[in-house]
């Protein structure tokens, strides 16, 4: 019963996520464009596939609330408190890196960039080196959070200055552009912003709160949100990294 | 049969998450997990969600925003001009209008955002006024898209633009009140929910495929890093101007 009632509740929270989408696309629609909607795009489809969204976001964080987070804070819990850094580090490591593998936001814009990389040019255009890059990127993306973790906590225990390791990311970040590919850079800008998304954020704060709460003149609120800043620039770096040398090095791909 | 390709596929996208904590539980900490058939509930409807999801994005959120990236850049639609004219980027003012209310709407109420902008009215005593935060954050995010519309009408590098906000937010960095830089940096994260990375990804690549001249691989990625970015010059700028206007209260003498 308990979980109807959270469900509906949640159900009404992704609703009111999708509703502004919805109002401000109708409005224009109605009001400024007044075309009918192309042929291939049926009205009813339309509908169900903003029904599937609803559910699916509804069951999707309800089931992250049941499942996985309260699991991952409990081990976040458990690692800080069991002593061993190499340990922990192994752990901050595969909780970033499994958290991007499932984030929805990073599976849709990797299949998208590969469909566009492909008609580009820079890789060959058939659904298998689409899907090749699409994993690659992902698993690039991934590794990197999971980087970006493992030198938050190591920043917390140390208690380097956040906001330098941060400009010496950007500051990486801008030369890297410089020789990287220009199909690949707007793909690496975009990934930093992609992987800050649903799963990966509480449960990398859990983390970085419990840490620094454990750790004597830390504060929760200063230290424990510099993983998410982390998080958002390293995937930057490693997908330009991943366009400059990876992307040759995965058979097939390159035309 | 798309959905069926889809549940496969996100079984594979949650492995890797459910085998990290799982084997972490059971081989390191080794604990019995809390209410193991809750957490299994919850994985399975996590499952289940995601490729709701997904298959929904496909269907509704991808389209629609490419198709409002078509239709409002349409030759009939925009305003007309002489034969073989170059067009004006102002003639695209639709498209501006259309990524400003997009982002405004999607990020002023948006939940995750609105329990932080109370936790820090709290924590600050005052000085920050919840209300306003949350229209910092929107206003950044807003102005974020419509300048990633722009820049993808003029065609420009990407890189310009993320340089320039990038010093922007280290010089901020410098000069803020402390306790707000961890806020300002986690508002870039909270704005790219799963709902509108998909569709502002969608409302680029339909642009940069729509406008004469642009190339989806060169010009459609971009927007998501420029909504991340935006939001934190916000949101310490706000805090400069309440920071000031508090010393400035206080400096008056008294009458």
């Amino acid at each position: 019963m308990d979980l109807v009632v959270s469900l509906a509740r949640q159900f009404k929270d992704s609703l009111r996520d999708l509703a502004p989408v919805v109002l401000v696309m109708a409005f224009f629609q109605l009001v400024v464009i007044r075309q009918p909607l192309p042929e291939s795009l049926a009205l009813l489809d339309l509908a169900l596939g903003l029904v599937f969204v609803v559910v699916g976001l509804t069951l999707f964080i309800k089931g992250l609330e049941l499942g996985l987070f309260p699991l991952g804070e409990n081990l976040a819990r458990a690692f800080v408190k069991k002593g061993s850094v190499a340990w922990l580090l192994l752990f901050a490591f595969a909780l970033g890196f499994g958290s991007t593998v499932a984030e929805p936001a990073l599976i849709a814009i990797a299949a998208r960039a590969a469909e566009v990389v492909a008609q580009g040019g820079l890789i060959a255009d058939t659904g298998s080196s689409q899907n090749s890059f699409a994993f690659a990127l992902r698993m690039v993306v991934a590794v990197s959070v999971g980087t970006a973790v493992v030198l938050g906590v190591v920043r917390i225990f140390k208690g380097w200055p956040l906001h330098l390791i941060i400009i010496a990311g950007y500051v990486l970040v801008l030369l890297l552009t410089l020789i990287a590919p220009a199909e690949m850079i707007g793909i690496a800008y975009d990934s930093g912003g992609v992987t800050t998304s649903t799963i990966t954020v509480p449960l990398v704060t859990a983390l970085g709160v419990g840490l620094a709460s454990s750790i004597k003149g830390r504060s929760p609120m200063l230290d424990g949100f510099g993983l998410i800043a982390l998080a958002s620039v390293m995937p930057i770096i490693f997908v330009l990294l991943f366009g400059i040398i990876g992307i040759h090095l995965i058979p097939g791909v390159t035309p | 049969m798309t959905l069926l390709v889809t549940f496969w596929g996100t079984l594979l996208d949650i492995l890797p998450i459910a085998a990290i904590i799982f084997g972490f539980q059971y081989l390191v900490i080794r604990k019995p997990v809390k209410r193991l058939p809750q957490v299994l509930a919850g994985f399975f409807m996590v499952w289940v969600g995601l490729s709701f999801f997904l298959v929904g994005l496909e269907q509704a959120l991808f389209p629609m925003g490419e198709l409002m990236a078509s239709q409002l850049t349409r030759s009939e639609f925009l305003p007309s001009i002489a034969e073989d004219a170059q067009r004006h980027w102002s003639d695209y003012y639709w498209v501006y209008i259309f990524a400003f209310a997009i982002g405004a709407s999607t990020t002023i109420a948006e939940p995750s955002l609105i329990a932080v902008s109370l936790k820090a009215g709290e924590i600050s005593g005052g000085t920050i006024n919840p209300l306003m935060l949350r229209i910092a954050v929107a206003l950044g995010m807003a102005f974020g898209i419509t300048l990633g519309t722009w820049r993808i009408v003029m065609g420009w590098p990407l890189q310009w633009f993320v340089l320039a906000a990038y010093l922007l937010v280290i010089v901020q960095t410098l000069r803020s009140p402390r306790a707000i830089i961890p806020l300002a940096f986690d508002s870039g994260g909270v704005t790219t929910s799963t709902i509108t990375v998909p569709i502002i990804a969608a409302l680029g690549l339909g642009l940069a495929s729509a406008i004469p001249g642009r190339s989806p691989v060169l010009d459609g990625f971009g927007m998501i890093a420029l909504a991340c970015l935006f939001p934190i010059i916000t949101v310490m700028g706000y805090a400069q101007i309440a920071q000031w206007r508090v010393k400035r209260r206080s400096n008056e003498p008294l009458n």
